[in-house]
């Protein structure tokens, strides 16, 4: 494949033969480095390709780092033994010298600039998120007013894609946490011969925080991230220039009308998952603990009162409102790439999950010290 | 071009920037009431971007844009986008709202600052498609059309509320030869008919020399503008190489020689 011989002291001459293609094993450029430094005094390399068979790129790599060594030894190279097409290709590579500056240096900056940069750049996050809440604020001033433009047909069509097409998950969900919690309450309450207390349990539980919760855990999977992917693509596709161009302010046109819709229907969705998780304790509760359906029933009514409803439907007007702002927010922020859309939509989720269990913690923390 | 010359859009000493990282400086131009102006260069020399400068979607680092004796940027948030509304702007990707049909699309803007009835609106809707040549396709969504078709009805939209300025970005992107030559046309003859200024940015040579007839030209190694003028005068007589070569593909000679 490769061999060497020096016709005079000064030369050496490179004979390369054989196949030289991606598969076969290629011979390091090292060689030729190795002979160069072996001899003393060698002032030009030169090629002999008569026996090459077939070539590609990697002969032309080899042949490229040959050459880069041989001009760092201050060596001559003579192309004229390669074949034509070789040093047609060899020419084009390098005709264009390499643009200085242009290429990026993996640069470290020093631990204290790193966390300046993180610093900042968290600063102005927040000053962006609280831009945001303002004009959020102000547009929901408008539309109080009458003066909110957006279109009635988008805000029927959010209505239904988060409401009405959540249901059968939001019932799967519902029934299958009713039923864990009853499960985990029978074992205990059997030990006491108490097993009729499930019902307080998976009423209380349920119609206070659990269904509230799941309900809206399930929106930010499903809704806000469906949210922030459709703003994501719209920011990219430059929909949303468009609309700014055209004097329509893309959070009353857009934010606007999926905040409405998911204070709207996360109330119902919950009051829905309320039933279903009742539903789904009864199960358990008539399957497995003998317990009579309308015992069930009755136990669960004087168990959950009206207050407990409230609040539940109270936190899920939060969070409908919490979900839509962060899939909205990651949306109208989302940078021009694919990828963008993609990091947007898990960041959407992320904060809608999370500001959702801070929120719970915060509500329960109050309505202790009111004592509700 | 118009004998009359009375200058429409002037930049003044403009610089654009992103935070620190200065794109452009110092550019001084003036586009002509009835100009087909030409916002030429290579890739990344931040056509695309005076252009967001010029309809207000980004801020001028230094420098004013005066539309008349209007300094956009002077004015407020409000009234810059009531004045905002004598463009139309065709998006490099149509930016077509892709919830929407193409009759909705173009319907908005009539419905939002007109006070015209539905009936109107629609018979306005379906002139302007027939005059981008989509008649019979205001039921479809943006999806359901082709690349060219959506340039096309992204240049109604822009056209819905009868602009005194046009602006595209890069018309002729993505389109295959006849649809861009047609494209060309259709410019040309609505600057005609319609009296419009228009603006496009592109680095279509064919599309250059045949609708332009006023011109800058951006570079991205000096970070600022090399010439202005009609692009035809400048490919025969313009100093700058860089310009020359690019606006003869290379011919007259790489730069620097």
């Amino acid at each position: 494949m490769l061999a060497f011989h020096r016709p005079d002291t000064n030369t050496l001459v490179v004979r390369i033969a054989g196949d030289w293609v991606s598969g076969n094993p290629l011979p390091p450029a090292g060689e030729v480095e190795r002979e160069l430094s072996s001899g003393p005094g060698v002032r030009r390399v030169a090629f002999e390709a008569a026996a090459l068979g077939k070539w590609d790129s990697g002969l032309l790599t080899f042949l490229l780092k040959v050459f880069d060594r041989c001009s760092a030894a201050g060596v001559a190279v003579e192309k004229t033994g390669l074949p034509p097409g070789v040093v047609r290709l060899l020419d084009l590579a390098t005709a264009v010298p390499e643009r200085k500056g242009a290429r990026r240096e993996e640069k470290r900056d020093p631990f204290l600039a790193r966390v300046g940069a993180a610093a900042e750049k968290a600063w102005k996050s927040n000053r962006d998120t609280v831009t945001f809440v303002g004009d959020v604020a102000v547009a929901v001033l408008r539309l109080f007013r009458g003066k909110a433009r957006f279109r009635r047909s988008d805000l029927l069509e959010v209505i239904q894609e988060c409401g009405a097409q959540a249901l059968p998950i939001v019932s799967l969900i519902s029934v299958l946490v009713g039923l864990i919690l009853a499960f985990v309450g029978a074992i205990q309450l059997k030990a006491f011969g108490a097993q009729l207390y499930v019902a307080d349990l998976v009423g209380i539980a349920m119609v206070r925080e659990m269904a509230a919760i799941m309900t809206g855990i399930i929106v930010a999977g499903r809704t806000g991230a469906a949210f922030a992917a459709k703003l994501g693509t719209m920011q990219v596709n430059e929909e949303i220039d468009a609309l700014k161009t055209m004097g329509f302010s893309p959070i009353e046109f857009l934010v606007l009308p999926r905040m409405v819709a998911l204070f709207l229907m996360m109330p119902l969705l919950c009051l829905y998952a309320d039933l279903m998780g009742v539903l789904g304790g009864m199960i358990v509760g008539v399957s497995m603990l003998d317990l009579g359906l309308m015992q069930y029933y009755l136990q669960t009514r004087a168990a959950v009162n009206l207050n407990n409803l409230w609040i539940g439907l109270f936190m899920s007007a939060v969070f409908g409102v919490l979900v839509a702002f962060s899939g909205c927010l990651r949306g109208i922020q989302c940078g021009r790439s694919a990828s963008a859309v993609g990091e947007a939509t898990t960041s959407a989720v992320v904060t809608g999950i999370v500001s959702i269990i801070v929120a719970t913690a915060v509500i329960n923390v109050i309505c202790n010290v009111l004592g509700i | 071009m118009n004998g009359t010359k009375e200058p429409c859009i002037v930049a003044k000493d403009l610089t654009m920037a992103f935070g620190s990282f200065v794109l452009q400086r110092d550019l001084n131009f003036t586009v002509n009431r009835g100009d087909i102006f030409i916002i030429m260069g290579g890739s990344g020399c931040g056509k695309s971007t005076l252009l967001r400068h010029l309809v207000g979607l980004q801020t001028p680092a230094k420098g004013q844009i005066l539309y008349g004796d209007v300094d956009f940027w002077g004015l407020e948030p409000e009234e810059r986008e009531r004045f905002g509304r004598r463009f139309g702007i065709l998006y490099q990707s149509g930016a077509l709202w892709s919830s929407m049909t193409l009759a909705q699309n173009v319907a908005l803007p009539l419905e939002e600052y007109t006070d015209l009835d539905p009936k109107s609106i629609r018979e306005r809707v379906s002139l302007k498609l027939a005059l981008v040549g989509l008649s019979g396709f205001e039921e479809y969504y943006p999806s359901e059309i082709s690349g060219g078709m959506k340039k096309r009805a992204g240049l109604a939209r822009a056209m819905a509320l009868d602009p005194d300025i046009l602006f595209f970005d890069e018309p002729s992107a993505g389109l295959d030869p006849i649809s861009a030559r047609l494209l060309d046309e259709l410019i040309l003859e609505l600057r005609d008919s319609l009296g419009s200024t228009v603006v496009v940015v592109t680095h279509e040579l064919a599309s250059i020399f045949t609708i332009g007839n006023n011109s800058v030209f951006l570079d991205p190694d000096a970070k600022t503008m090399l010439a202005a003028g009609d692009p035809k005068e400048l490919r025969d007589g313009c100093p700058n190489p860089t310009v020359r070569t690019f606006l003869t593909r290379g011919e007259a000679g790489a730069p620097g020689k």
